[in-house]
């Protein structure tokens, strides 16, 4: 069979990730033929200001070499303008006669700069600052020296300002508006800029018109006339005065265009079999001119051409960073205000620094800031999500740094570090190893810098720093992670969608989960198999079939494995109570096995570490002590102090309550591992207010508090409920756990269920509704009432071949 | 995913055109096809290294040394899922044709020439010359 043949017209930064994106969902759908008007394949369109400064290369800056290209067998067609679209023979040709058919098209035509219609704009000298070519004739043009005009003081004739004045020209910028960036920032942060650029030698000429452009005999620009004044001498004139989409292609053939080529949601044009993406398309009335929003269309035309036919592109907020070294400068969202709106202001024009922030219904809606942008992405994320602020109002101005937060925030201000300066400390990237990989790579998004330079991938803490990093380096252009993100690169599918879809097609494996959900790899990966596999056992318990190979190791091999490949053992001790017995046999086992090293762990148990894989049976065996749990995602310890029976303070026996609820709730899976504690009096000696489930006596019986957490980030319980007896906390934690298996998402801890989930939510399903609880609580027991325990049935012989290895010949 | 340079094992006389089985083959039976677990591994001390055999979906088996290029981790205790193994320790993904990391990770496990017939597993007696490595080439 034919496959279908695919066009691209437009082999930039649009094109060329929606290709990226496409091969990722199908590899194998398409012919694919590109054509690209400039000489270069893909580079990274934003990077030119850097290069015009002289701080990057052009060979630094591409994103896909032809090689690419090759490698994943796509026709590309460089230096070639592609001239005629005949949408009748389904045909695109060429400037220099190539032309090729097409089943689907996609356009990525871009967009031009604006030329202003004045006399003189032909002239040589005179160019628009739009792509490499126009960067090499400016480069060129700066060799000589001598002066520089650029007309338009936005975004793009800043960059270009700085990047002639670094090469040793004389620059003069001339804007018609009243202050610079008038599109991005608000008079008080112009003048700032403005002084900023003055103090590097270049000269502002506001509000003045350019009337003409003024040639020598020989074709060449001399000056600049402006509407009134004398003439500015110039030997290079630099036009940046805007973009247009560029739709002279679709409009020729008569495809819908209103500014821009005009799309849905889809990224469908009104001819069904032609797609665009990327700054030629209108999209609900709106043409963007910046990457991230190129990026988020790229997905959701990829989807759509891989026919899996999820996904809308429902626009986006822009938001700015000045790409001048030294300047640090942020502009997001609404930021003049208006109606309605509100304004926290902080000026402090003698240190260089501004901000602002509007906010309209306790939401912020825009910001710019100058001089200090390091919160910038955060408060792009307090935008982007719509977040209330009203809580936060009275700190809001000071960052997220000043909220007292240890992690996630990334309360350390990226911009101040320096490049030696460890950034994720779980595996040890620095700054300077960050930075160079966004740039080098061109990386826009989390997960990218993830992949490539394993920063913020394993605890997590470092997120905030690392897209502050992602923000100073890649600028506006920082693509922020989606909010529905899907569960792992294997599927299109959030962790909702998937636990609804087991639930209501009543899906009883993993494997069958895959197939039901279309799953793009043949049997998934590392982060999702076990989640479908928690998620099938945990919805349908005693009818889902348990897939040991969709388990992470340590849950196979019922211990932990270690960094030389041997495995640690802790067996269970109840409540933290043991006995001489127990303690013999610790011992022996200790010694038979020449166990290296034995350790108290934090949940009062003890940890034996070194164990051989093929010892573990018998060591289990010896123990005779049930498992401890200390390897799964499931109930851990119940920490406990002495309490009411031996404790001159305790008002409870906290012991005997901690022992229940461990004899209660052991084995018992969930989407992460589960910790509790019970303390005999509020003294809190067990820890009770960082822990899942923490169970605090009183005098009159005992607190529930939920959802604290020791670990990466410390966060204190909440309370949850006040109960006067032992069974009732038994049902309250256990129903609280239920619906924390029913409905988190897997390898989400408590604390962030029931961030997402809300605290008043929980309450509302476990303390104010007896019948539910009850049932909550009916559905644990049947769930791990049956459970075996798995050291128990490995010593009888289950899975021998995990812990034996093969003799060979 | 497949674009690694690491070149797939070639050995002279694989099974399907000589007999594994006869006299003085180069080849030797470890087991059946059916010991592994299908998307799992097996191990094997084999003169003094260890090395994982592992079963796809499909039942095809891969063998390589039981040591992630990364840090050395067990890739016998990963999961399994496509042609590919995620290490146990910090989750590299290894590729159990070549050996080779996936990108943006780069490092090559040892591989051991492995084939099927009959239900059988059969290892060749002599490990495969090691694969031309150079860091951040392979």
């Amino acid at each position: 069979m034919r496959k279908d043949r695919l066009v691209v017209v437009g082999n930039g930064m649009a094109g060329a990730r929606t290709l990226e994106e496409l091969l990722k969902y199908a590899p194998e759908l398409y012919d694919i033929t590109v054509f690209g008007a400039e000489p270069l394949p893909n580079y990274n369109r934003i990077l030119r200001s850097p290069v015009l400064a002289g701080e990057q290369q052009i060979s630094e800056i591409i994103l896909n070499d032809v090689l690419w290209y090759e490698r994943h067998g796509i026709r590309l067609h460089l230096d070639s303008k592609v001239v005629r679209l005949d949408r009748a023979a389904r045909r695109v040709v060429s400037e220099n006669g190539t032309a090729a058919d097409y089943d689907r098209l996609l356009l990525a035509t871009g967009s031009k700069p604006v030329i202003l219609p004045i006399p003189g704009r032909e002239l040589e000298g005179v160019i628009a600052y739009r792509d490499a070519q126009d960067t090499h004739r400016m480069i060129a043009a700066a060799a000589r020296h001598g002066q520089a005009v650029v007309i338009g003081g936005g975004l793009l004739g800043l960059e270009a300002a700085n990047g002639l004045k670094a090469r040793g020209m004389q620059v003069t910028v001339v804007h018609l508006m009243p202050w610079l960036m008038e599109r991005q920032l608000d008079r008080a942060a112009a003048l700032l800029l403005q002084h900023s650029l003055e103090a590097r030698g270049i000269r502002f000429l506001l509000e003045a018109r350019t009337q003409a452009i003024l040639g020598d005999a020989h074709g060449q620009v001399c000056a600049v006339q402006l509407a009134d004044g004398e003439p500015l001498p110039a030997q290079l004139v630099v036009m940046a005065v805007g973009i247009r989409p560029n739709t002279e292609l679709a409009e020729a053939a008569r495809l819908h265009c209103d500014r821009g080529i005009v799309v849905n949601d889809t990224m469908q044009t009104f001819d069904p079999r032609i797609y665009a993406v990327g700054e030629c398309v209108s999209h609900r009335g709106i043409a963007y001119g910046l990457v991230a929003p190129l990026f988020e269309m790229a997905k959701v035309a990829a989807n759509h051409l891989a026919q899996y036919g999820i996904g809308r592109y429902c626009g986006s907020v822009p938001s700015t960073r000045l790409k001048v070294t030294g300047i640090d400068l942020f502009s997001a969202g609404d930021f003049q205000g208006g109606r309605g709106a509100e304004e926290i202001v902080l000026s402090d024009a003698a240190a260089g620094v501004y901000k602002k922030l509007v906010i309209r219904d306790d939401k912020l809606v825009g910001s710019v800031m100058y001089g200090d942008a390091a919160d910038g992405a955060w408060y792009f994320r307090l935008l982007r999500e719509g977040t209330n602020v009203a809580q936060l109002r009275p700190q809001l101005m000071f960052g997220d740094r000043n909220l007292g937060n240890a992690g996630y925030q990334g309360r350390d201000r990226a911009a101040a570090m320096t490049d030696a300066m460890e950034v994720c400390g779980c595996n040890g990237v620095c700054k300077g190893t960050i930075v160079k990989a966004i740039k080098e790579q061109g990386l826009f998004t989390l997960e990218e810098v993830r992949k490539y330079t394993k920063a913020s991938s394993s605890c997590g803490s470092c997120t905030g720093l690392v897209e502050q990093l992602l923000l100073s380096t890649a600028g506006g252009d920082y693509s922020p992670a989606p909010q529905a993100k899907p569960l792992c690169e294997c599927t299109e599918h959030t962790h909702e969608e998937v636990r609804r879809t087991i639930r209501e097609q009543h899906l009883l494996s993993a494997d069958a989960a895959m197939k039901m959900m279309a799953w793009q790899t043949p049997n998934g990966c590392a982060k999702c198999r076990p989640a479908l596999n928690y998620y099938v056992l945990s919805t349908w318990p005693r009818e889902a079939q348990d897939d040991p190979q969709s388990r992470f190791i340590n849950e196979r091999a019922h211990a932990n494995i270690q960094k030389n490949g041997t495995f640690s053992v802790v067996p269970r001790i109840w409540g933290g109570s043991s006995s001489a017995a127990e303690l013999r046999r610790i011992a022996d086992v200790v010694d038979k096995y020449q166990i290296p090293t034995v350790k108290i762990t934090g949940g009062q148990r003890i940890d034996l570490l070194g164990v051989k894989k093929e010892d573990l049976p018998a060591v289990w065996r010896d123990l005779d002590m049930p498992s401890g749990h200390a390897y799964a995602k499931a109930l851990r310890t119940v920490k406990t102090c002495v309490g009411s029976e031996w404790c001159r303070f305790g008002v409870q026996d906290s012991t005997r309550m901690g022992i229940e609820l461990e004899r209660a709730l052991w084995r018992m899976y969930a989407p992460h591992k589960v910790k509790l504690a019970v303390s005999g009096c509020p003294r809190n000696c067990a820890e009770a207010g960082i822990k899942d489930v923490g169970v605090i006596a009183v005098e009159s019986g005992w607190e529930i508090h939920v959802a604290g957490n020791g670990g990466i980030k410390t966060e204190v319980a909440q309370f949850f409920a006040k109960v006067d007896s032992r069974e009732d906390v038994l049902e309250h934690a256990g129903a609280f756990l239920q619906l924390y298996r029913e409905e988190g998402y897997y390898l989400e801890r408590t604390v962030h269920f029931v961030a997402r989930v809300g605290l008043e939510y929980c309450r509302a399903r476990v303390v104010g509704d007896r019948e539910g609880r009850k049932a909550l609580y009916q559905r644990l027991q049947f769930a791990i009432s049956e459970e075996p325990d798995p050291w128990k049935q490995r010593v009888a012989g289950v899975a021998r071949h995990e812990f034996e290895s093969l003799q060979g010949a | 995913m497949n674009s690694s340079p690491c070149k797939a094992p070639e050995v002279e006389g694989a099974p399907e055109t000589g007999a594994p089985d006869a006299p003085g083959a180069r080849w030797s039976r470890i087991c059946a096809v059916s010991d592994i677990p299908v998307l799992g591994a097996r191990t094997l001390n084999y003169r003094g290294t260890v090395i994982a055999l592992f079963r796809t979906a499909d039942d095809r088996v891969f063998a390589l040394r039981d040591r992630c290029p990364h840090k050395g981790g067990p890739l016998s205790q990963g999961i399994v899922h496509g042609e590919h193994v995620t290490c146990p320790l910090h989750g590299w993904v290894i590729g159990l044709r070549d050996g080779a990391a996936v990108a943006p990770d780069s490092g090559c496990a040892a591989r051991h020439a492995v084939c099927v017939k009959e239900g059988a597993v059969w290892l060749a007696a002599a490990a495969l010359p090691a694969a031309p490595f150079t860091p951040g080439s392979c």
